[in-house]
């Protein structure tokens, strides 16, 4: 880690002296206009009058303690996939992850090993450039019918637990083979997302995705080790749709 | 620009899980296997060798450091036999489950503990009072 990116002690909020329920949030900062290192700065949040998620006590932060704070967010209700960020330790949605369940004091981070634009949020061009090169879109070689594609309900069945991810990034950034070789390997998110595609009875450019894929780095540095599917805020397995790419390539070599 | 740019922390802060403790831990029995397999060369060695030889190599695998030693590798080779038996049925695409994947984790941490003592415990009774 370069000396750059070396975490320092930043400044604490306290709650006021009337508060009767503060908790403690150890958030990480860092500010590209004074250029200066991350600091971790500690806000006593008053949770009475506070909504019952992390994501709602970052927005009383913002609003109410200090407006300098900046995070991404949108939905509120774990579609979106915005507020992606590390919460006690592990990747998750701050507008899904109740503040009851959290540690005290509760600490978040961006997602990890990744290029901090400010504060909690992260540079995501790299990983969505993963995503591009595996052509995420249907492809065919036959000509286009009258009307759709059509697919049985069964063939429908097997894109279920696959096509629900919403590109958080929460599996990819937790995943310790992305931390040390992800500029080549692909990662969980982007892996879940091939296999979706290659369980796809409609796509038609399977031999082409799999050669893509049958590489040491983009798919071989997945060492089952699963933080992905511990983590998937949505329930999703990234383990297992890696799983069924490596065993898809040998089957298709016997 | 990019590049002055922190990189946000990621081992130091993510908190340890069954998932990720036992999969470095398969990496390290697996390096520490393979620094015993000299064991079994230095063995092979000092048989051949002749008495003296074989009887220096006993004494030291005998002793606080050799034992200690010994144990470590035989805890290795059965955490590594048992959690390469789970990687087998990934590999096949199978316990993927996040219970699954708990269970297993779990009951491979009790069997080479189990495996490992129930050795030491043979191994002890067999050589009692011959050292």
């Amino acid at each position: 880690m370069s000396s750059g990116s070396r975490i320092r002690r930043g400044k604490t909020w306290r709650a006021s002296a009337d508060a009767k329920r503060v908790k403690r949030f150890d958030v990480y900062r860092y500010d590209p206009d004074t250029g200066a290192n991350p600091r971790i700065d500690t806000y006593e949040v008053d949770l009475d009058g506070c909504g019952p998620m992390v994501l709602d006590a970052l927005t009383k932060i913002k609003n109410e303690i200090d407006s300098t704070l900046t995070f991404r967010r949108s939905c509120r209700e774990g579609v979106c996939g915005s507020c992606a960020m590390n919460i006690d330790g592990t990747n998750w949605l701050a507008c899904t992850r109740s503040i009851s369940e959290t540690m005290t004091p509760v600490t978040v981070y961006p997602l990890n090993n990744l290029r901090v634009i400010k504060d909690l949020v992260p540079d995501l061009t790299h990983l969505y450039a993963q995503y591009a090169s595996i052509e995420p879109w249907l492809q065919t070689t036959t000509p286009a019918p009258e009307r759709e594609r059509l697919q049985a309900p069964e063939d429908r069945d097997q894109l279920d637990g696959y096509y629900e991810c919403i590109l958080c990034f929460c599996c990819t950034s937790g995943c310790p083979s992305h931390w040390w070789n992800g500029d080549r390997f692909l990662g969980p998110a982007v892996l879940l997302q091939a296999w979706r595609w290659l369980a796809d009875s409609r796509d038609e450019a399977k031999g082409k995705r799999l050669d893509d894929l049958e590489d040491s780095f983009r798919l071989y540095r997945c060492h089952t080790i699963l933080n992905c599917t511990r983590t998937c805020p949505k329930g999703l397995n990234p383990g297992k749709a890696i799983a069924e790419i490596k065993k898809t390539i040998i089957q298709r070599e016997a | 620009m990019t590049h002055d740019r922190p990189l946000s922390p990621n081992i130091q802060i993510y908190r340890p899980q069954l998932t990720s403790v036992l999969s470095v831990t398969h990496r390290l029995t697996g390096v520490a296997l393979s620094f015993g397999s000299l064991l079994i060369v230095a063995w092979l060695i000092a048989g051949a060798a002749g008495p003296t030889a074989y009887h220096e190599l006993l004494g030291f695998m005998r002793s606080w450091i050799g034992l200690f030693l010994l144990f470590v590798w035989t805890f290795s080779i059965f955490f590594h036999l048992c959690n390469g038996l789970r990687h087998l049925f990934w590999d096949a695409g199978l316990g993927f489950d996040l219970r699954t994947i708990y269970a297993s984790g779990w009951s491979v941490i009790a069997a080479s503990g189990i495996l490992t003592v129930s050795l030491w415990m043979v191994g002890l009774l067999l050589t009692a009072g011959k050292s």
